[in-house]
């Protein structure tokens, strides 16, 4: 449970959100084992407006692709460029330099929390 | 079904290895990272389980002129202590598996097929074996991989690993030839070792009775971290055949495929003989001997992306349209990877014999969008030395 912080909301999709003013969201350690090596990562564009449980995105590893959900609905206002350039830190720090992209939140969607999460995904 | 566990599986597990099931077995995909892995076998070593593979044994005075007649290749021709890459076909040309045969003895081979053929090989062999003085058998072996620029080091500085010169006629580790193998020694137990592999890099595989795998594993994997040697699963091993521009059955190859298609003309050898002189008649020969030659409805090539993302197996291969737009299908891509050596995408491909050529512009259907491929030759890697 140490690993995933209880500051943090989770979707069942294995992203998660902070409760900053605009929301920063990532994918979890758990999701980010299990795709193994990330070599590409697709983003929403800044200013997009995005809804929470959609695709928004991609990550892909070097074995499977998988789509990436907004947790939450809002305007994009900032997305990672370090992560675009080197997908391999979303393997390698999940919740700190692997962030994704960041939202102003208009409606967050059905959220989990620290504990909840990890029972969904047993870990 | 469930899957089958190898002698070693205890041991992946203790490793941490993210399991997955492969070809009826349940096998390392990886243990902490596909690129480190694959990069490992690059630049050092990596040890891969191999004791899915199916080992079958054919032996008897029979053995070499029944391979020449079940397999597309001259299986006879193949000397003492020599390995050959060669396939089973269907009577219609297609392939059944890829295999390699191992001679190690006068009249006495073993032949390595895909885990999720050996049984349809095996049972092939024993029934093509019907009239030929051979007995077909499956052999119970774990096999065992190092492969890698410090393979020949590390097998040298493991522990109870020895050469046998007097069983090989003086074969060692320092002359072992690609494509041959010899009998060694592991704690005085025989083992068989043969310089052959299945990622574009120097290396050997080993078997070994199931009952020593474990043991030798351990004294691998201790013997070659000082050279950098770690344990690699299939992962890595998928995208290091791909980049030495190696077939994978099931991807590149399949009943519906025929060897000349996959670029693999070489190892049908229309020209066998029997005694008497005449064409010896092989399963498939015929259909094979009327399609070589003539142009194939689509060939295999190796594609290289311009852009970041892969390509998948599956995906389309069109045509580029004017302004971006969705070409015509001109082929499907059966293996991609972003290639961790090379830095971009690369994937091999049937298209149509039109747009085959090196350097002709492509793209690849990636889910919705059409990404730029470029036509180029295989392999993508080749080592240096």
């Amino acid at each position: 449970m140490a690993d995933y912080p209880a500051t943090l909301k989770y979707t069942k999709e294995h992203e998660w959100v902070d409760d900053a003013s605009p929301a920063t969201v990532g994918i979890t350690p758990y999701a980010a084992e299990a795709l193994g090596d990330v070599v590409f990562v697709e983003l929403p564009e800044v200013g997009a407006t995005i809804e929470h449980g959609t695709v928004v995105g991609e990550i892909e590893s070097t074995k499977s692709v998988s789509e990436l959900y907004a947790p939450v609905s809002g305007t994009v206002t900032e997305v990672n460029q370090a992560v675009v350039d080197d997908p391999e830190l979303v393997s390698s720090a999940p919740f700190e330099a692997g962030w994704l992209f960041k939202v102003d939140v208009s409606e967050a969607g059905e959220l989990l929390t620290a504990e909840e999460y990890a029972a969904h995904a047993g870990v | 079904m469930t899957d089958k566990k190898t002698p070693l599986y205890d041991e992946h597990v203790a490793l941490g290895a993210n399991m997955t099931g492969f070809g009826g077995w349940q096998m390392p995909l990886r243990y902490t990272s596909d690129l480190a892995e694959h990069r490992a076998v690059r630049d050092a070593a990596g040890l891969f389980d191999l004791s899915h593979m199916g080992d079958i044994g054919v032996r008897g005075p029979g053995a070499a002129a029944f391979l020449d007649h079940a397999l597309v290749g001259a299986i006879s021709q193949v000397k003492h202590l020599r390995a050959r890459y060669s396939m089973i076909c269907a009577d219609d040309g297609g392939v059944l598996d890829d295999l390699i045969v191992y001679r190690t003895g006068e009249s006495e081979y073993f032949v390595v097929a895909n885990a999720a053929n050996t049984e349809l090989v095996l049972g092939e062999l024993e029934r093509r074996a019907a009239g030929f003085d051979v007995v077909v058998e499956p052999v119970p072996t774990a096999l065992l991989a190092v492969q890698g620029p410090r393979a020949e080091e590390i097998l040298r500085a493991t522990d109870g690993f020895e050469e046998d010169p007097e069983a090989s006629g003086g074969v060692t580790l320092e002359n072992l030839r690609y494509y041959a193998c010899a009998p060694m020694r592991f704690r005085g137990e025989p083992v068989i070792v043969g310089r052959t592999g299945y990622t574009g890099e120097d290396g050997f595989e080993i078997w070994v009775s199931p009952e020593r795998a474990v043991e030798l594993w351990r004294a691998l994997l201790s013997a070659g971290e000082p050279f950098g040697l770690v344990p690699a699963g299939l992962s890595a091993r998928d995208s290091l055949r791909l980049e030495a521009g190696m077939p994978l059955y099931g991807h590149e190859l399949d009943t519906t495929t025929t060897p000349f298609e996959a670029g693999m003309g070489r190892v049908v050898r229309l020209d066998k003989e029997t005694a008497d002189g005449e064409p010896l008649p092989f399963v498939g020969r015929d259909a094979l001997a009327s399609r070589k030659g003539a142009q194939p409805a689509r060939v295999l090539v190796g594609l290289r992306g311009e852009g970041r993302r892969p390509a998948r197996a599956g995906y389309d291969v069109v045509r580029p349209g004017a302004d971006g737009a969705a070409g015509v299908k001109v082929g499907s891509v059966t293996s991609g990877v972003p290639s961790p050596t090379l830095g971009y995408p690369v994937a091999m491909a049937y298209v149509t014999p039109e747009v085959s050529a090196e350097g002709t512009e492509l793209a690849v259907d990636v889910r919705g969008r059409a990404e730029p491929f470029v036509v180029v030759p295989l392999p993508f890697y080749r080592r240096t030395k």
